[in-house]
């Protein structure tokens, strides 16, 4: 699936380079987005003792182990950025006085430096949440616990901070012109929603076929099913107050972003996105059976991954095609990328790793989870 | 004595893993009509009493739905049908406006049906007896035990069985529970007339109490010491004076706001062209005003050129062109003049309709005119 997403990523470029680029920033934050949102959850999930998902945790890491992978996705989106990016492009920083006073933070080497931070930071945090935990499994040593929680709780406040700044130089300087102070949020809360349908689709599909060494209850998948509910409920909350915000303003470097996606062919993947982020997952999740529903936890998860990736595709692809929604070979490809690469990572990482952290002195607690 | 009725058997436990066992042998032995106290949740309770789920999600999202809705219809009527106000340029029916008290309005309604729901379906209320209450038993479930409790009501009850059961089951005491049927009765305390009157008898005094403090106490001294200033009010009387009047009449030589009166009356034109000058610069601005009121006052009659070759077709005598000798040399209070008060009788005034800073426009106007006609070579 990956050679097929690459081999037509390179026909497609040869059609449309600069499209091209585009689908390339789309795979890089969606996957980022899915990768950052599982070493958030690790890291939740250690500062506040939670005991309920200690069986799953791996699960969680195996996914959060697509961080070093972004790395090289990044690299060659570096050489492409005059085509994506406005900023980057002398000719108009030079007549545009907003861009030219974002100059200092918004040119190309900072971007570069900025990004490969951040994702310096995320692996070092990854490496060495993921390293202490894996070690439990031969000496059941609870200090590696204790370790872990501290490096969590000095992750999550730089969690905040690092994705703001990545969601805006990736996704929000595709409209330099434009601003919104709640970009962050936006998009972690597509991370956090994305990254649980990713670990709940894992988690609960090898339960259910019995590959899982030990057995979790309709309980465990409640918890996972009210934690997707409540993050698709988060994304339509700060969606709106984004929407709202700008719609009663109406500022014109505000409504600038808006604009296009409200008309033509746009407004309609904007309805659709709201559909499927928000009214279908609510719908389909507001029961409790429906939480505990093995089958449809796992349609809701591949819906909301679908979701996540409209909704990335509307954030960035106006700015390609502002009068009218394009689809074509390049997005083709950038879903068969996203999909082989979180496929191909997560099999590698899973290779000699115990599914269960047995060691984790939590574990025979989570695994008597009771609502 | 004995009169009393049975209402059930209970037993106490002294662990909660033992309780838990308990209620599933209850329930698996076919028992519907038994409850478990316990000090604080006991998770996998649920499970083991075999209990369905609750009915309070209905209720509340029902009431969120009644709350979404009517506040949507709510502000649908007031700003869009009954008194229809457009706020900031938006439609009367902005729907993302409504979006946010839509979004409260459901959550309060569901969130104090909620509890409205629990109080009636799982405390019985209006109903504030019950067997259990003053009980020893209850006194150590809301302290460090944990209970369970068959009620006689159950098809399968037999008391003998049931203690034995118990027993077995490692009960620490076991307990029958008798009531008096009085104070069961259908006629609840809460509708006695005397516990009736007493809460109007509350409502009464604390809303008089309100109304009067709101109304009457916030008016007296002190309170009102804001309120009570040495000022005087148009048209009334005033002690403060001694002609008795509130109102003084201005000062003498007192001009209003915009209402600069004018010195020279239609024979002192030579006053006029020697006490005025053009107090604006022949800026940009003033020059575009110029135009702007030239051609909308004065070049009707005088031409867009000045050159008295008027529009009206004869309707009106022609004025003589602005280029002439005379004219050129006149003084910028001529014009003035002229514009403020006529001319000869046959140019009217248009003080009225021209402000004095747009008759000087006009003049520099006019002078770039006759500077156009006349270019040096």
């Amino acid at each position: 699936m990956l050679i097929a997403g690459l081999l037509l990523g390179v026909l497609s470029y040869f059609i449309s380079s600069n499209h091209i680029v585009f689908d390339g920033v789309m795979v890089f934050t969606y996957l980022a987005s899915i990768g950052l949102g599982g070493l958030f959850w690790v890291s939740v999930e250690y500062v506040a003792s939670a005991v309920w998902s200690t069986p799953m945790r791996r699960v969680f890491e195996f996914i959060s182990s697509l961080i070093p992978v972004l790395f090289l996705l990044a690299v060659p989106l570096f050489f492409a950025l005059r085509a994506a990016y406005e900023w980057t492009r002398d000719g108009i920083v030079k007549t545009d006085p907003a861009l030219l006073m974002k100059a200092p933070y918004l040119n190309v080497p900072a971007f570069i430096f900025r990004t490969l931070f951040v994702l310096a930071i995320w692996s070092l945090f990854y490496v060495l949440i993921v390293r202490n935990s894996q070690r439990q499994d031969f000496s059941s040593d609870q200090i590696l616990t204790r370790r872990n929680v501290k490096l969590s709780a000095a992750f999550i406040p730089i969690f905040g901070l690092t994705i703001t700044a990545f969601s805006i130089d990736w996704l929000m300087s595709l409209a330099p012109d434009w601003y919104s102070t709640i970009f962050g949020v936006y998009y972690f809360s597509g991370t956090a929603l994305s990254s649980m349908a990713a670990a709940t689709i894992f988690v609960v599909t090898l339960n259910e076929k019995g590959y899982f060494p030990v057995k979790l209850t309709r309980d465990h998948y409640y918890n996972l099913g009210g934690l997707l509910f409540a993050f698709a409920n988060f994304w339509a909350y700060i969606a709106f107050s984004q929407f709202m915000l700008i719609w009663y303003g109406n500022l014109p470097e505000e409504t600038a972003w808006i604009a296009p996606r409200i008309h033509g062919s746009w407004l309609a993947i904007s309805v659709v996105l709201f559909l499927m982020h928000f009214i279908v997952p609510f719908f389909a999740l507001i029961t409790r059976s429906a939480k505990m529903n093995p089958g449809r936890l796992v349609f809701i998860s591949f819906w909301i991954l679908a979701a996540h990736a409209v909704d990335i595709y509307w954030i960035v692809m106006p700015t390609y095609s502002p009068d009218k929604a394009v689809f074509g070979l390049g997005e083709v490809s950038a879903l068969l990328i996203a999909a082989g690469v979180i496929i191909v990572t997560f099999a590698i990482k899973a290779r000699g790793v115990n599914l269960v952290p047995i060691g984790d002195p939590k574990l025979k607690r989570g695994l008597e989870f009771h609502l | 004595m004995r009169d009393d009725r049975l209402y059930g058997i209970a037993a106490l436990f002294d662990n909660p893993d033992k309780v838990l066992l308990a209620a599933k042998e209850v329930a698996e032995g076919g028992y519907k009509k038994f409850d478990v106290y316990t000090p604080y949740p006991l998770h996998g309770m649920d499970n083991a009493m075999k209990l369905k789920q609750s009915k309070v999600g209905i209720v509340t999202l029902i009431s969120g739905m009644i709350g979404v809705v009517s506040a949507l219809l709510f502000m649908w009527w007031t700003n869009s049908v009954d008194y229809p106000l457009v706020i900031g340029g938006k439609p009367l029916f902005a729907l993302p406006n409504y979006i946010p008290i839509t979004f409260e309005l459901g959550v309060l309604f569901g969130s104090v049906s909620t509890v409205i729901g629990l109080l009636i379906i799982f405390l019985n209320l209006p109903r504030n007896s019950h067997p259990l209450h003053d009980t020893n038993f209850m006194k150590r479930v809301s302290s460090d035990k944990f209970g369970i409790c068959i009620e006689a009501a159950d098809p399968l009850f037999d008391a003998n069985t049931i203690s034995n059961w118990f027993r077995k089951l490692g009960a620490e005491s076991i307990e029958e529970i008798y009531y008096r049927p009085e104070y069961i009765s259908l006629r609840q305390a809460i509708f006695d007339p005397k516990y009736i009157g007493a809460i109007i008898l509350v409502a009464l005094i604390s809303s008089g109490a309100t109304y009067f403090t709101l109304n009457e106490i916030l008016f007296m001294r002190p309170w009102t010491s804001l309120n009570e200033q040495d000022k005087v009010l148009p048209e009334t009387r005033s002690k403060f004076y001694a002609d008795g009047f509130a109102m003084r009449p201005p000062v003498e030589g007192t001009v209003a706001r915009g209402q600069l009166p004018y010195f020279f009356s239609s024979n002192e034109m030579k006053a006029a062209e020697s006490y005025m000058v053009n107090p604006l610069l022949p800026t940009k601005r003033v020059m575009e005003i110029g135009q702007r009121d030239y051609n909308t006052y004065c070049s009707p009659c005088h031409g867009y050129q000045g050159n008295g070759d008027s529009r009206l077709r004869g309707q009106f005598p022609n004025p003589p062109t602005l280029h002439s000798d005379t004219l050129r040399k006149a003084p910028d209070g001529h014009f003035y003049q002229v514009i403020t008060d006529g001319f000869m009788g046959i140019m009217p005034s248009y003080a009225r309709q021209i402000s004095p800073d747009e008759r000087w426009a006009i003049i520099w106007y006019i002078r770039a005119l006759q500077k156009s006609h006349n270019v040096k070579g």
